[in-house]
């Protein structure tokens, strides 16, 4: 992206492409689906009680992280400033206009990058879900998003020492899902395994919900990478295509494990086993050849699933694998764009192709990132816990996430509920009346 | 013998069951009732629909044991069961006058004793 992006940027007049235009159009609806579609894909595999909570905690990105990015975060990440963060000179939007970027207008530009903003926040929520309170957890995402995305995207994609180094990121492995997966595995650490965790079972309460949303994942991420060459040309067309053929790659040995090791392909892993795939792709769409999208889609598989094998034996409660999927995943698909990368194919040659030394610069890339997530989240989070609570109570654990926090269940009996009359003076009396009746 | 049903929260019930395991008492039927035990309602707001959801979830829990069982039973219901605020369920203790257990048609006491374990 940041290739495109800076010999675009040179441009001595740029001017507005329609077709090019008109596919960003799409890819950014594309990409804002993927929100809703890890909510259900991450609702679906928490408790019943927890599952209206669960999706929130990524439907709330759309509104929290897309407000503070047009705020200030877009200007962080990708205005003009040092190698480290961008200025303040587009914040309010001001200056983002529909004059061309590159090849598209400015505000769709912006637009396009608050999905990713929003998207990427959303999936930290996997690591604390089922005990975090709502509150906090918003302005977490705010925070998060302005002290950690920002800067990483601008590291990156905005002009940063990354961009500038050398570092390959097609569509967001190091800026998306290293950052954060680093930073849900911190998240989970600081605020603690769920009360019930280790002690019973804690099963999901609707697989068809998982499988539907990894199903709309893989739809929006034809937009996150097909999207991610800002154009509507062959390397969108290459990103297009590899994101169709690496997570075809991954769920095959995801089933294949999965049914060595258990006896059974399972319906939670085949979902799981698509996103780490796309998860994989990302860094490298644009970057390598179909045939090595496919290999390195089916090598993606292994390190993720047994990172899912081991965490689970310890008493690290990322309850939804955000780390092992995204973590794992994003720096696996980081290191390998860095051996299956071809200059044929629109990235810089890698190891394959005889470069090692473009592998070394995507680990640099990673593990920075890796680092800078980890110790923000730690500080963020510590800062927060001194001054609110992060948790909810055990007790309010126990009775669920869903009534305690947003005053509605999932899936309600209207049984034996009593209709609250707005403005009716005999509305309370009757509830009242009613409630010893209720209670035979 | 005696009947104990017992109607618990949904969320000590996994605590429960592993204090009667630890009781050494075996065999028991659970089911998911909605019921009302005094406590104050819970209000659910639907977009403009306010609600006081009168029925709160609960576990029933029936329990067939021997006299002997019956305290050691009850104790550790209690203790399992408590989180000291209203709407933490009730024990009963039923007189029983028969029990046949259907596999072996014995009756009685017999048929509450726990089957001895096969040994393996």
């Amino acid at each position: 992206m940041t290739i495109h992006l800076l010999a675009l940027i040179q441009d001595a007049a740029p001017t507005v492409v329609p077709a090019d235009t008109a596919w960003m159009l799409t890819s950014t609806a594309l990409v804002l689906l993927m929100t809703p579609a890890l909510g259900f894909f991450y609702g679906g595999l928490v408790r019943s009680k927890n599952s209206l909570n669960t999706m929130m905690m990524s439907y709330v990105a759309l509104g929290a992280v897309g407000v503070i990015w047009a705020l200030a975060a877009y200007s962080l990440a990708f205005a003009a400033g040092s190698p480290w963060i961008g200025s303040l000179s587009n914040a309010w939007l001001s200056g983002v206009t529909a004059e061309a970027k590159g090849t598209i207008p400015h505000v769709l530009f912006m637009a396009f990058q608050g999905t990713f903003a929003i998207i990427t926040a959303a999936l930290i929520s996997g690591a604390i879900v089922e005990r975090m309170r709502f509150g906090p957890y918003v302005i977490f995402l705010v925070v998060w998003t302005l002290l950690v995305y920002a800067p990483v995207a601008h590291w990156v994609w905005g002009g940063g020492w990354a961009g500038t180094l050398g570092v390959l990121d097609f569509a967001g492995g190091t800026v998306v899902h290293i950052n954060a997966g680093v930073s849900a595995l911190v998240a989970a650490a600081v605020i603690g395994p769920r009360k019930d965790f280790g002690r019973q079972a804690i099963l999901p309460h609707n697989v068809p919900f998982a499988l539907l949303g990894a199903g709309l994942l893989w739809f929006g991420w034809f937009g996150f990478n097909g999207g991610s060459a800002l154009a509507a040309n062959g390397s969108a067309a290459t990103a297009f295509t590899n994101t169709f053929l690496a997570p075809m790659a991954t769920m095959l040995v995801w089933a294949g494990l999965d049914y060595l090791r258990t006896g059974h392909a399972t319906a939670v892993g085949g979902a799981t086993g698509i996103v780490v795939g796309l998860v994989a792709i990302t860094p490298a769409a644009g970057f390598v050849s179909p045939m090595g999208a496919l290999a390195l889609g089916a090598l993606a598989a292994f390190p993720s699933y047994f990172a899912m094998v081991i965490r689970s034996r310890t008493r690290l409660d990322d309850s939804l694998d955000v780390f092992a999927g995204h973590g794992i995943g994003g720096l696996t698909g980081a290191l390998l764009t860095g051996v299956f990368a071809l200059k044929t194919w629109g990235g810089t040659d890698g190891l394959l192709a005889g470069n090692p030394r473009q592998f070394g610069i995507q680990a640099i890339g990673a593990f920075s990132t890796f680092i800078y997530a980890g110790v923000m989240t730690f500080v963020i989070l510590k800062v927060m816990g001194a001054l609110m609570q992060l948790r909810a109570q055990p007790k309010f654990e126990g009775l669920g996430m869903d009534v305690t926090q947003h005053g509605e269940e999932a899936y309600a009996n209207a049984e034996g509920s009593i209709l609250v009359l707005p403005e009716s003076e005999h509305a309370p009396a009757t509830a009242q009346a009613m409630a010893p009746q209720v209670a035979r | 013998m005696k009947l104990i049903i017992a109607i618990i929260r949904p969320d000590r019930l996994n605590d429960v069951l592993e204090a009667l395991y630890r009781a050494e008492v075996r065999g028991l039927t659970v089911s998911r009732v909605m019921g009302h035990g005094g406590e104050t309602e819970r209000v659910e707001n639907y977009r403009g629909t306010t609600v006081k959801m009168g029925l709160q979830e609960k576990v029933r829990l029936e329990i067939g044991v021997s006299e002997s069982f019956v305290n050691v039973t009850v104790k550790a219901i209690l203790a399992s069961a408590r989180t000291g605020d209203v709407g933490d369920g009730k024990v009963f203790v039923l007189d029983v006058e028969q029990v046949h257990r259907i596999r072996t048609a014995e009756r009685d006491e017999a048929a509450v004793t726990p089957a001895v374990p096969v040994a393996r």
